[in-house]
């Protein structure tokens, strides 16, 4: 039995304008545990994480944190979570450091000005303690709002799209902030649309579209579960056709100038067919002369679920 | 109950004051000064006296009040209407404090600011005019609970408020005529008999008679009705806001 620190049952959203943001939503956050939420825009990500933190009030079911009611026992559960929202939303005329420690305060922790240098070093925001945030830049500004929801010592970082914005090189820095937390035992749930993130970081994935959580996987079995693998051959002279009775059958195909046959094949099957294949192309007498293959990135297969589930949803 | 976290909005909104000295403290001072001149000195050189007081003395308690009303208005309103423009509510809704924390991080820097305020145009109309305070203890209590409630209908306006056109209609349109016509700058008795009934469903005239019967024991009403209408008021804002966290309206979506 897992350790659960989140555990969201039943939770449903609608919105005074009639738009449903979350239907019957289960799920259960591990202690420990990287999870990323991926979805397309509007499918309900921000909602969910609203409904836990306190900025959204669900229209039912219920959210527990470590245990504590999240409305009942608000105190206790809020006192465990930090947020990063998606939005920039800085007090302008605050500097880093005032805005750093006002959110301590918020949780009601008391002063500990060494903790906060410590985090503020972290996120190289140290040096730009005292400026005024609107001077900084938007990736500055974004790491404001990880070390004000780090301020209060949080067991759980929610990081609703962390990286939106940021360049490579901060993002990286960002990536080993979040690491080094989560080796301190800090539960994150993020959000991102660099989909290369939720494949690099996360330990678990969960697909949510239209409001429903359509999947949640090990990112490792689901990576198994639902990869694909592409063998690629880059032939020695081009072909105008398919010739007729290749091994492979509609897992082959040929790309429009010809000079490159790809044949996909589950990487779960006992035979995956390539012998079968190489020794086909050999009787037929196509000669390659590369070849690579290729694994389905988490992209494709968060693309492939959530049309599957639009298209389900359709009929 | 979270202190840590009031200490925290206190401190954060009396910052804010601090940032904008010139217009918070500054502006005022000059205005009430200019009221002294016009009011003071040019017209009432012709209006000796107002219910046998100096007529320059007579509108202090009128002055400190169209000011602690106005700024315990748009203090409260704009301390908390601006994170809601801004986005930075998150934090406060996401914080574990209840609305009551809120209310009185924000009321109570709204009321602190706007009761210095008063008593700095009371210590600036004493260079124009002589002020006698016959009731020390009392005339605090008004100032006090006047600003807390007007604070807190500031706050209820800040919350309603969805743009900052809405932030001004209340002060500008509302509590700055009230005041003007709740015997600020004259006794209602001077008014025809019909005006003085009119004028008694103004509740700015019971604060007013109040407030100058702590300085000069002349008042329109009696002065237990003023006290029972200031706390009524205080009570009517107190339930609203009490409803509005009850539904989280216009807070949480």
């Amino acid at each position: 039995m897992q350790d659960i620190i989140i555990a969201i049952s039943g939770l449903s959203k609608t919105y005074a304008t009639g738009f449903t943001a979350l239907k019957n939503v289960n799920l259960g956050i591990r202690r420990g545990e990287i999870f990323a939420l991926l979805g397309p825009n509007g499918a309900g990500k921000t909602t969910l994480i609203g409904v836990v933190c306190g900025t959204v009030n669900p229209s039912s079911g219920t959210v527990t944190v470590g245990g504590h009611d999240n409305v009942t026992d608000f105190r206790a559960a809020r006192e465990m979570i930090g947020l990063v929202p998606q939005e920039l939303t800085t007090d302008a005329f605050e500097s880093v450091w005032a805005t750093v420690c006002f959110s301590r305060g918020l949780f009601g922790k008391p002063k500990n000005p060494a903790y906060i240098e410590k985090i503020l070093r972290s996120l190289s925001l140290w040096e730009k303690r005292n400026d005024k945030i609107m001077t900084l830049s938007g990736g500055m500004k974004r790491r404001v709002l990880i070390a004000k929801a780090l301020s209060h010592e949080p067991q759980i970082l929610f990081l609703d799209e962390p990286t939106a914005g940021v360049d490579v090189e901060l993002r990286k820095g960002m990536w080993q902030v979040v690491r080094a937390l989560r080796a301190s035992g800090v539960t994150i749930i993020l959000t991102t649309h660099y989909i290369e993130e939720a494949e690099d970081m996360a330990d678990r994935i969960g697909v949510i579209s239209n409001g429903e959580i359509i999947l949640v996987e090990e990112k490792k079995e689901l990576m198994h579960k639902l990869g694909k693998k592409q063998l690629t051959l880059q032939l020695q002279e081009k072909l105008a056709a398919l010739p007729a009775g290749l091994f492979g059958g509609a897992q082959l195909s040929l790309s429009p100038d010809g000079d490159e046959l790809t044949y996909t094949y589950d990487t779960q099957a006992d035979r995956t067919g390539i012998t079968r294949l190489l020794a086909s192309l050999t009787e037929a007498g196509i000669r390659f002369k590369d070849l690579s293959t290729k694994q389905s990135s988490l992209e494709e297969i968060f693309v492939g679920l959530v049309h599957q589930d639009r298209n389900g949803a359709a009929k | 109950m979270n202190w840590r976290a009031v200490k925290a909005i206190y401190r954060f909104e009396m910052a804010r004051t601090g940032r904008t000295l010139f217009q918070s403290i500054l502006a005022p001072v000059i205005s009430t000064s200019l009221y002294f001149v016009v009011f003071g000195a040019a017209i009432g050189s012709r209006i000796t006296e107002m219910d046998g007081v100096d007529y320059g003395s007579f509108i202090v308690p009128g002055l400190i009040m169209l000011t602690l009303l106005m700024q315990s208005v748009m203090n409260a309103s704009f301390g908390i209407y601006f994170p809601k423009f801004t986005g930075t509510i998150y934090e406060l809704l996401s914080a574990p404090i209840s609305f009551i924390e809120i209310v009185i991080g924000y009321v109570g820097a709204a009321a602190t600011k706007s009761i210095i305020l008063g008593l700095i145009i009371l210590a600036t109309s004493w260079l124009f005019v002589p002020v006698r305070i016959a009731h020390p203890v009392w005339m605090i209590s008004f100032l006090v609970l006047t600003a807390v409630t007007f604070s807190l209908l500031g706050f209820i306006i800040g919350i309603w408020a969805d743009g900052f056109e809405k932030l001004q209609i209340v002060p500008l349109l509302i509590i700055t005529p009230l005041t003007f016509l709740g015997g600020a700058f004259y006794s209602v008795s001077v008014l025809p008999p019909f005006w003085q009934v009119v004028t008694f469903f103004n509740p700015i005239v019971y604060l007013i008679s109040g407030f100058r019967w702590s300085f000069y024991e002349v008042a329109d009403v009696n002065v237990a009705i003023s006290l029972g209408m200031t706390l009524a008021f205080l009570g009517a804002c107190i339930a609203m806001i009490w409803w509005i966290f009850r539904t989280g309206y216009r807070l949480k979506n």
